[in-house]
């Protein structure tokens, strides 16, 4: 594999929230077509660090790059305005509680961004919408309300909605933890599908053997910095560093193998 | 015509004094509004129908018209029936009994939303029914309810200027009693507007320490 | 109870109650606009806008009605507003229900979830395309009913006017309390014709409320 320019490079990101350190120098690179799992405990910061790769939550020191482009400019009110939208329409997000839009149909929360950003038509959205949700197993719902939809589905069309906008790294933040477990199996699916399809993914996630099964590369945190990284293999059955194998020893006595 | 803040001096001595009776007024009728507030609440949830109906329906009125005809009613009410009060008494009656209907529901609901457990426990006690509301049900409902009520006698603080149509001497008739004098309304208003708000400020802060004593012992 | 008596005056007091109502109507208009302008100057970027829309709510909630009633019709000659006593109480009214306002709106846009927001922002939406298409929609919905309470106030807070001698409800009650003597008669239809208002304009945010639920 020859040397490529990294797709995502986050150079020395540091967060703190007053004096509280949240991220203390994390440095990551993700190459195009990579699927990323962090794992840690709550308050390791894995979820500050994915919400910074959009600039959600700006991080207080250090810079992340999507290829040739640096995401947290420091640039006056208006100029950055326009900047992070263009950039954002680049990254597509998925939140654990979904944030469908509940005043809009299924149709509308996926075609509504498209429409508004990208000067899509009526018809070409529309197609755009049936296309994507399609791939998701929801185009039988296209003109139901969110509130009318079983979590499983609901997150189903979050990613249809997020994958409308055609971005080139999707970020899950730990996309099936509010689910209950019956309706976790249907969004795993669609995002392993999303990983055969070779779409850059950075996973926020608990669920190890989904982790497993279809990343290329695992990172553990835990209190601001990544403490170990390899690829899954490794990381799941040959942790090197003993606070990796506290967490998981912990984590997955309450699992299924 | 323009203005000239200079008159003030002058009467300031009898705006201030303006200012003590509306102080004066305002805690009379929360008084009144509060215990009133209380008596009517027991009586619409407990009262036997003949006594909970007229009640009802002087409540309804109470709550749907405005507080100024409200104040005419009750002045030139009670003179019509032979009692002849000063007009500051009528003010405090017609404030009070005003917010007493307001706060009357805000207790009503609170006393329903008293835990059922609680009147339970009072009654296997031993208690009647109306020890285990004075003791029991009563003091835990109006300790929840502190917050909304407070606001009530803020806004009874603002609705007490409204008691100067009935001729009561307060902060805003003692301003038009200046304004007779100096011809000077926007200074003086203004004056007592400013006054207004700071007695308005006062209140909030003793408000926020009363509930925050609340929180604290709960 | 005198009924021939209030027969009589009937008529009269249902004059004034066209006035009230009109009173109303324009008062809430004046109102929403304040407070569409109130609230977003206190959710606005600027700290200036933030400030002076927090000290526009502060001041008229934190002041008697009648008072501004007092200094705009009697106090505005002095800075060169002359008003007849009609549109002083409009324009007076309005700002100060307009401060109470912009309190129920704004409460009803902070109450969306912030998911909201986000995700709107996450697709590329900038602020302000968020706030109309996803945020404000769902605050509309939120706001109804409050603001119905707000127009119920408003509805009875129009007898202030009656002290600068505008001629409706609360005003031909007083005189004919002066003149008949009757304070209980007078009182019952002055009041009657305020709660058939109020119900009214109820049964009307009522409707509206449904109505926003359904879509």
């Amino acid at each position: 594999m020859s040397a490529q320019k990294p797709f995502i490079d986050i150079r020395h990101a540091k967060k703190s929230f007053g004096t509280l350190e949240v991220l203390k120098d994390i440095n990551l690179q993700v190459n195009r077509g990579q699927i990323v799992a962090i794992i840690g405990p709550s308050g390791s910061g894995k979820s500050t660090l994915l919400r910074a790769i959009n600039d959600l939550d700006p991080l207080t020191g250090g810079e992340i790059w999507l290829e040739d482009k640096q995401i947290n400019m420091d640039l006056p009110h208006r100029q950055y305005e326009r900047h992070i939208n263009e950039v954002r329409q680049e990254i597509g997000m998925v939140f654990q509680h979904f944030n469908l839009f509940p005043h809009l149909k299924v149709r509308e929360n996926v075609t509504l961004a498209p429409k508004m950003l990208k000067g899509l038509s009526d018809a070409e959205a529309n197609a755009l919408a049936e296309e994507q949700l399609t791939k998701v197993g929801m185009i039988e719902r296209i003109d139901y309300y969110p509130s009318q939809l079983s979590g499983g589905q609901k997150q189903r069309v979050a990613i249809a909605r997020a994958l409308a906008m055609k971005p080139k790294v999707m970020l899950f933040d730990e996309a099936t933890s509010a689910l209950d477990p019956e309706l976790v199996e249907e969004v795993n699916l669609v995002m392993k599908q999303l990983a055969e399809e070779h779409m850059t993914m950075i996973i926020v996630t608990h669920e190890m053997g989904f982790a497993e099964s279809v990343c290329d590369r695992v990172l553990f945190m835990d209190q601001g910095v990544v403490v170990e990284e390899g690829p899954p293999e490794v990381i799941f059955r040959n942790p090197k560093s003993e606070r990796t194998q506290n967490f998981l020893r912990k984590h997955l006595a309450g699992q299924k193998a | 015509m323009g203005l000239d803040f200079s008159v003030i001096p002058k009467y300031l001595d009898i705006v201030l004094l303006g200012a003590l009776w509306t102080i004066g007024i305002t805690v009379g009728a929360a008084l009144v509004s509060f215990f009133g507030g209380i008596l009517l609440a027991v009586i619409a949830l407990y009262a036997p129908a003949i006594v909970r109906w007229p009640f009802r329906i002087f409540s309804f009125l109470f709550l749907g018209t405005p507080l100024l005809l409200q104040l005419f009613l009750i002045y030139f009410g009670l003179v019509q029936i032979g009692i002849d009060v000063p007009a500051f008494v009528a003010g405090v009656i017609g404030l009070g009994l005003h917010f007493a209907v307001y706060n009357s529901e805000l207790f009503q609901t609170s006393i329903l939303a008293v835990d059922k457990g609680q009147i339970e426990a009072a009654r296997t006690l031993g208690m009647s029914r109306m020890q285990a509301l004075r003791k029991v049900v009563v003091p835990q409902a109006v300790r929840d309810v502190i917050p909304p009520i407070g606001n009530n006698m803020i806004a009874l603080l603002k609705d007490s200027a409204l008691v100067s149509v009935i001729g009561v001497s307060e902060l805003t008739l003692s301003a038009q009693r200046a304004i007779g004098s100096t011809y000077r309304p926007f200074e003086f208003y203004v004056l007592v507007a400013a006054i207004y708000y700071i007695i308005n400020l006062g209140m909030e802060a003793v408000l926020r320490r009363v509930e925050r004593r609340i929180q604290a012992s709960k | 109870m005198d009924y021939a008596l209030m027969q009589r005056v009937f008529p009269f007091f249902l004059e004034a109650a066209w006035i009230t109502i009109l009173l109303s109507v324009l008062t809430a208009i004046l109102g929403l606009i304040c407070a569409m302008l109130g609230t977003a100057a206190r959710l606005s970027r600027f700290r200036v806008l933030r400030f002076l829309g927090a000290a526009y709510v502060s001041v008229f909630r934190g002041t008697p009605a009648l008072i501004q009633l007092f200094i705009l019709y009697f106090g505005g000659p002095q800075i060169g507003i002359q008003l007849d006593a009609f549109e002083a109480g409009v324009i007076g009214l309005g700002v100060n229900v307009g401060a109470y306002m912009t309190e129920t709106m704004r409460g009803a846009i902070i109450s969306v979830d912030k998911g909201q927001g986000e995700a709107a922002r996450t697709l590329g939406m900038s602020n302000w395309q968020a706030m109309r298409n996803v945020i404000l929609p769902q605050a509309m919905r939120l706001m109804i009913r409050p603001l119905g309470v707000n127009l119920n106030t408003l509805i009875k807070s129009t007898a202030l006017v009656a002290a600068i001698s505008v001629v409706e409800l609360t005003y031909t009650a007083q005189r004919y309390i002066g003149s008949t003597y009757k304070p209980f008669e007078m009182f019952l239809i002055a009041g009657l014709l305020y709660m058939i208002i109020i119900y009214v304009v109820g049964l009307a945010v009522t409707w509206a409320d449904r109505k926003a639920r359904l879509n």
